[in-house]
């Protein structure tokens, strides 16, 4: 077997920037002032803001060294189960920063952006034929703002029907951010129960289903990575109450190519471009949402939307009934660059192969495991499958510690205790970038730790071992979280 | 986490399957969550309560409670009009992990209808419930 990766190393200690440093230290030298001194309106002057005092090179240092104690998808693996943490492409990191597209001003005129517009049009439409749905917003700036977004589109198509609903029906299975955004908008949550079986069935849906409500939000494939059968017979019951269904389509990278959105019964689909569609995340952005809709929604797209008029590209705000403005500008234009640029050099044979590359790899590990870790759901999944602790009852590790083992080994953990319909959760999610080589490792590195808690669990207990790092003290600072320097 | 033999259930406390307890006392009824779900949440870091006079049906969500791990719905067992709130969760919320049943209790209701406590499981009940849930 190959060397596990985990290892130690020359890894330097680092104080905050408060504590090193010296006054009067800085990163660069004014030149000599050449104009009169002129004092500043006594509301403008204090003692000013506690900024470190620190040369350039410390300041280099610090940062150097905080990222040699961190952890990415570009070190190592990072199975984050419904966060999709694929590896991102270089090359759209290049492509999105040539200098005519990272020096655009969104306030140029469309005179001298066509380039921009065009690529916007084009990757809507790109979308449009990926997804099966007919149009596309690229305005929302993440998945949640894509929801939100939805939901807004689902009222403004519920008012111009004449009709006033105030509820939303939302399966346990469904992403956290739905009922969120639902109730930001201002419906109340439903929520319902999947079946034994982890997906929703249609009489669960028949039995809340009525005509005060507007529709529901299913996340397809679901939270548990299993692909909602029912989806169809859902729709059915959904629309003949007038209602509709919104898809969470923050799991698109299981489907992407085999799933038609559309003819499934979907008529609002939220995205994540920096999931599925090669943009670096994890980091709290930027992220892109694009929202997907069937022709009946496309008058409620926010405003404005890039037509072409007379063989050029123009902004309009011609749709009376759009539901507005959701971002500033355009979006995040950076990241529909790298979606593009992905979709582009992928083509649809290779993005239909990256899908079935991700559950293949995530039903491989499923099934090289279940046999020692609990399996809650034995059935085919999708892009991510889902274990327990429950193995360990008797011996007091738990999934935590099993989280916490595995960054000795050179992984990062995956999502843990979620989705919450399943206690003790390990929510494993390889996708299609991780080679055999790497799972298999992986594999045999989840293999030696649940060893490992069965034999000794005091001494998983005290994982990581090897980390910059121990445990923290996630209660204390949850209880008094210390936010300055 | 801890087997079902090492909790602690009071024999004069009645619980929903949704782990909360409640308690008769006076003109009010106490409620909180078990040690069960404390046990399960893990270390709490925030507990989030309603007002003193709001007023919730059976079954209405009064609050949330978050660990570590989890944000939790609490459930109120009881319809009625809320009394008193246990506000030193606020600064303490490691009350509930400590004394779930004693300091760690959630808030007080004046019940609307009559004998929704006597609907609720007693003791022995509870333990079988969970027993089989594992």
């Amino acid at each position: 077997m190959k060397e596990f990766l985990g290892a130690r190393g020359l890894v330097l200690n680092e104080p905050l920037l408060w504590e090193k440093g010296k006054k009067g230290r800085m990163g660069f030298s004014l030149p000599r002032r050449d104009v009169e001194s002129s004092p500043l309106h006594k509301d403008l002057t204090n003692e000013g803001p506690d900024i470190p005092d620190q040369s350039e090179m410390d300041v280099v240092r610090h940062y150097t060294r905080l990222s040699q104690w961190n952890f990415g998808v570009d070190t190592g693996m990072y199975p984050l189960g419904s966060c999709t943490m694929k590896y991102n492409p270089k090359v759209n990191e290049r492509l999105a920063a040539l200098p005519g597209f990272a020096g655009a001003h969104p306030m140029l005129p469309h005179q001298l952006s066509q380039g921009a517009l065009r690529l916007i049009k084009e990757l809507e439409g790109l979308l449009s034929e990926i997804t099966g749905m007919d149009a596309v917003t690229l305005q929302p700036a993440a998945g949640a703002q894509g929801e939100l977004t939805g939901m807004l589109l689902m009222h403004a198509y519920h008012k111009s029907q004449g009709s006033v609903r105030s509820k939303i029906i939302i399966p346990d299975t469904a992403h956290g951010t739905n009922p969120s955004s639902a109730a930001l908008c201002g419906y109340k949550p439903v929520p319902i129960k999947s079946n034994e079986e982890g997906i929703l069935s249609g009489d669960v849906v028949a039995q809340v289903m009525d005509e005060e409500t507007a529709g529901i939000m299913v996340t397809n494939p679901n939270t548990l990575g299993l692909f909602e059968e029912n989806i169809r017979n859902i729709a059915e019951i959904v629309h003949s109450k007038g209602g509709l269904v919104y898809c969470d389509g923050a799991n698109m990278n299981a489907v992407m190519g085999i799933v038609h959105m559309g003819k499934i019964g979907v008529d609002i689909l939220h995205l994540n471009l920096h999931k599925t569609f090669s943009t670096p995340h994890g980091g709290g952005g930027p992220g892109s949402g694009p929202v997907c809709v069937k022709a009946q929604l496309e008058p409620f797209l926010p405003v404005p939307r890039v037509v072409k008029k007379k063989g050029q590209y123009i902004f309009s705000e011609k749709f009376p009934e759009s539901i507005g403005k959701v971002q500033a500008f355009f979006g995040n234009f950076g990241v529909m660059l790298k979606a593009y640029a992905y979709i582009m050099s992928m083509g649809s044979d290779n993005l239909k192969k990256a899908s079935q590359l991700a559950v293949l790899n995530a039903n491989y590990i499923k099934e090289k495991l279940k046999d020692i870790y609990h399996l809650p759901y034995d059935r085919p999944c999708m892009h991510e499958c889902v274990f327990t602790d429950k193995f360990l009852k008797a011996n007091k590790a738990t999934t935590l510690d099993l989280a916490k083992g595995l960054m000795d080994y050179g992984f990062h953990p995956p999502t843990i205790y979620f989705p919450l319909v399943v206690n003790g959760a390990i929510m494993i999610e390889p996708t299609e970038t991780e080679c055999k080589e790497d799972i298999d490792l992986l594999i045999e590195a989840l293999k030696v730790l649940a060893d490992e808690a069965l034999k000794d669990p005091a001494s998983l207990q005290e994982a990581p071992k090897k980390t910059k790092v121990r445990r923290l003290d996630e209660t204390t600072a949850a209880r008094q979280p210390c936010l300055t320097g | 986490m801890k087997e079902i033999q090492e909790l602690k259930f009071p024999e004069d406390l009645r619980y929903t399957e949704d782990h909360e307890w409640a308690l008769s006392e006076g003109e009010g009824i106490k409620i909180g969550i078990s040690d069960y779900a404390q046990d399960q949440l893990g270390d709490i870091v925030f507990v989030e309560l309603p007002q003193k006079g709001d007023r919730f049906e059976k079954g209405g969500e009064f609050g949330t409670v978050e660990s570590v791990k989890a944000v939790a719905e609490l459930l109120i067992p009881i319809s009625g009009e809320i009394l008193t709130v246990n506000s030193t969760l606020d600064g303490s919320p490691e009350l509930v992990n400590k004394d779930p049943y004693g300091d760690g209790w959630m808030v007080e209701i004046k019940p609307s209808e009559s004998d929704e406590l006597g609907t609720m499981m007693i003791r022995d009940t509870y333990v079988q419930f969970l027993k089989g849930k594992k």
